[in-house]
């Protein structure tokens, strides 16, 4: 698999090299070189914050046109729960499931049951004790991304369980198997999805071999086209099986509800989740038995993709889930197997470390300290780098010199013209 | 044996920037690349000798020097002393005052966590002169 693929991409004509981005990324994974931003690849986990700020659209989130499910005999569709939350008036998830299968899918498979199936797992695992406490949420691929290179300590305690996309994906391929007789090749599997992350999670998986999804298709993209098909629907199948409890996982809390339990909590919002994962490592959380941790503001309804305002569409995911049963999916005893984790999740230590040697990344601090004392310490930007420490850092590493920095620059400029100004 | 070097002062007036020192260290500390299980010694013993810092005694110095193999951390401050020192090592002993309590501080916790995060403590108090907290982890290849 592609160690790094990222889902957000860059489109260079439209970026003038402002510092908007460069700011705004949690874990200053990008630089400006030559007047564009550059993702340093092993840092992005693909939040989407830089395409959420971009005010020239130049940062866009890989995703799949909807003509790729032609490629396929039978297409498939796995709805993001955050897809119910983007229609107004919507009171019956089928207008929306009956909308997808009028845009050209043959099957459809909510999501959200799939996640009433992980949220029963889940609550199984902390029932018999075998997880490493408190339990972190492993639904949000960023969260999960950001822990893998930024804390160590807290690898183990991440929920060994699929994303609620992956279980749907694999369950809709069985029932779809099992119907037709046709084998994997034949059978594309979309998610509708608000998020970048998960088009990244398709692409290079977090602790399994290959993902069971094809593509992906985002919901800004789809929502023209299936709004109108969806007002002019006539008959409504009843095809939705999620019960509230999957629905509810769109918005942040939704998922640690679901746990049942009193000693949860959910933050959202990626500097409010860097802040919790500080905090759980320096072991000050304590008491908590379940954590969900959701990079956007509001849960997957804030996604990037995602058309509505993200409080709007919970109020809708809220009103919606009035009258739904709690859970309409059950987990057969063989389920558990399929739903654990193929690998373990490694921590990947070369993110922000200055060098393999301890002796050189030592030798390398002490350098960046002494450089960072000579920056102006007004972490503008304008070097290409978030901070002055970032800049002392790549200075370091050899990837800038101290006179990208303009203050630095400009002094050296005023004193050639002093000297010049003697002669 | 090359060392890097860090001061920091603790401000005793306020509360809400307890911990930024301890944060500071784990930050470099990750950057070298150092082993996990020695990071999250540091920064816990750390933390709890910072805070206590800020609790009774208005706050004072931190001297960290970073080896490869170890940690040296002081922690040096002009409050009170610590009258028996016995006395506060035992689990849930606390003298913290009640609005540092509600803060789910105080717990009597924080010198024997200390002690079991470290690989040597000591402690130096004088009554009426200050403490000097001398903290030591060590690198253990897991």
């Amino acid at each position: 698999m592609n160690q790094y693929f990222h889902s957000v991409e860059l489109d260079a004509e439209l970026c003038c090299g402002c510092t908007n981005c460069l700011k705004r990324c949690p874990t200053e994974a990008i630089r400006i070189r030559d007047g564009k931003a550059h993702i340093l690849s092993e840092r992005c986990i693909d939040c989407g914050e830089c395409i959420r700020i971009c005010p020239h659209h130049a940062k866009r989130a890989r995703s799949n046109p909807l003509e790729d499910i032609q490629q396929f005999s039978v297409k498939v569709a796995i709805p993001a729960p955050a897809l119910f939350g983007q229609f107004n008036n919507l009171n019956d998830i089928d207008y929306v499931l009956n909308g997808l299968r009028e845009e050209g899918f043959d099957y459809i498979y909510e999501v959200s049951r799939a996640a009433e199936l992980v949220s029963e797992a889940t609550r199984k695992l902390i029932r018999e004790g075998k997880l490493k406490r408190p339990i972190i949420s492993s639904a949000c691929p960023a969260v999960v991304r950001l822990i893998k290179i930024r804390f160590p300590e807290l690898c183990q305690n991440v929920l060994q369980l699929l994303t609620p996309m992956e279980v749907a994906a694999r369950m809709a391929r069985r029932e779809v198997k099992k119907m037709t007789g046709l084998d994997d090749n034949a059978i594309g599997v979309f998610f509708i999805t608000p998020c970048p992350a998960k088009v990244t999670e398709i692409n290079a998986p977090n602790a399994i071999e290959k993902s069971a999804v094809s593509g992906a298709i985002a919901i800004s993209q789809i929502y023209p086209s299936l709004t109108s098909k969806m007002e002019k629907l006539k008959v409504i199948d009843p095809i939705a099986k999620s019960g509230l409890l999957g629905v509810g996982w769109a918005t942040s809390g939704g998922e640690a509800a679901a746990m049942l339990g009193e000693k949860y909590l959910a933050a959202d919002g990626i500097e409010n989740v860097i802040r919790v994962l500080e905090e759980l490592e320096d072991e000050h959380i304590r008491d908590i038995d379940f954590i969900e941790l959701n990079a956007c503001s509001g849960g997957c309804v804030g996604g990037v993709l995602a058309v509505e305002n993200p409080y709007v569409a919970q109020a809708r995911i809220q009103n919606l889930r009035k009258y739904m049963p709690v859970s309409l999916n059950h987990m057969r005893d063989e389920d558990m197997e399929r739903m654990i984790w193929e690998n373990e999740l490694e921590y990947n230590a070369s993110s922000f470390r200055l060098s393999d040697d301890i002796f050189e990344a030592m030798d390398m601090m002490e350098k960046m300290e002494e450089i960072e004392k000579n920056l102006p310490g007004l972490d503008c930007g304008s070097c290409g780098a978030p901070t002055c420490r970032a800049l002392a850092e790549d200075i370091v590493k050899g990837n800038a010199k101290e006179t990208d920095c303009i203050h630095k620059l400009k002094a050296r400029i005023q004193s050639v013209y002093d000297q010049l100004g003697k002669l | 044996m090359s060392s890097i070097h860090l001061h920091y002062d603790v401000n005793g007036e306020d509360f809400t920037r307890a911990g930024e020192a301890s944060g500071s260290v784990k930050k470099r500390l990750k950057a070298l690349g150092y082993n996990p299980d020695a990071i999250r010694r540091v920064a816990i013993a750390m933390y709890e000798a910072e805070i206590n810092m800020v609790i009774h005694a208005d706050g004072g110095f931190v001297d960290v020097d970073i080896f490869p193999d170890h940690v040296d951390v002081l922690l040096s401050d002009h409050g009170p002393g610590i009258p028996d020192v016995e006395k506060a090592m035992q689990e849930g002993y606390s003298t913290a005052p009640d609005n540092v309590r509600n803060l789910g501080f105080g717990a009597g916790m924080g010198l024997p966590n200390i002690k079991k995060y470290t690989d040597s403590m000591r402690i130096e108090t004088e009554i009426g002169k200050g403490t000097d907290l001398y903290l030591t982890v060590e690198v253990k290849e897991a």
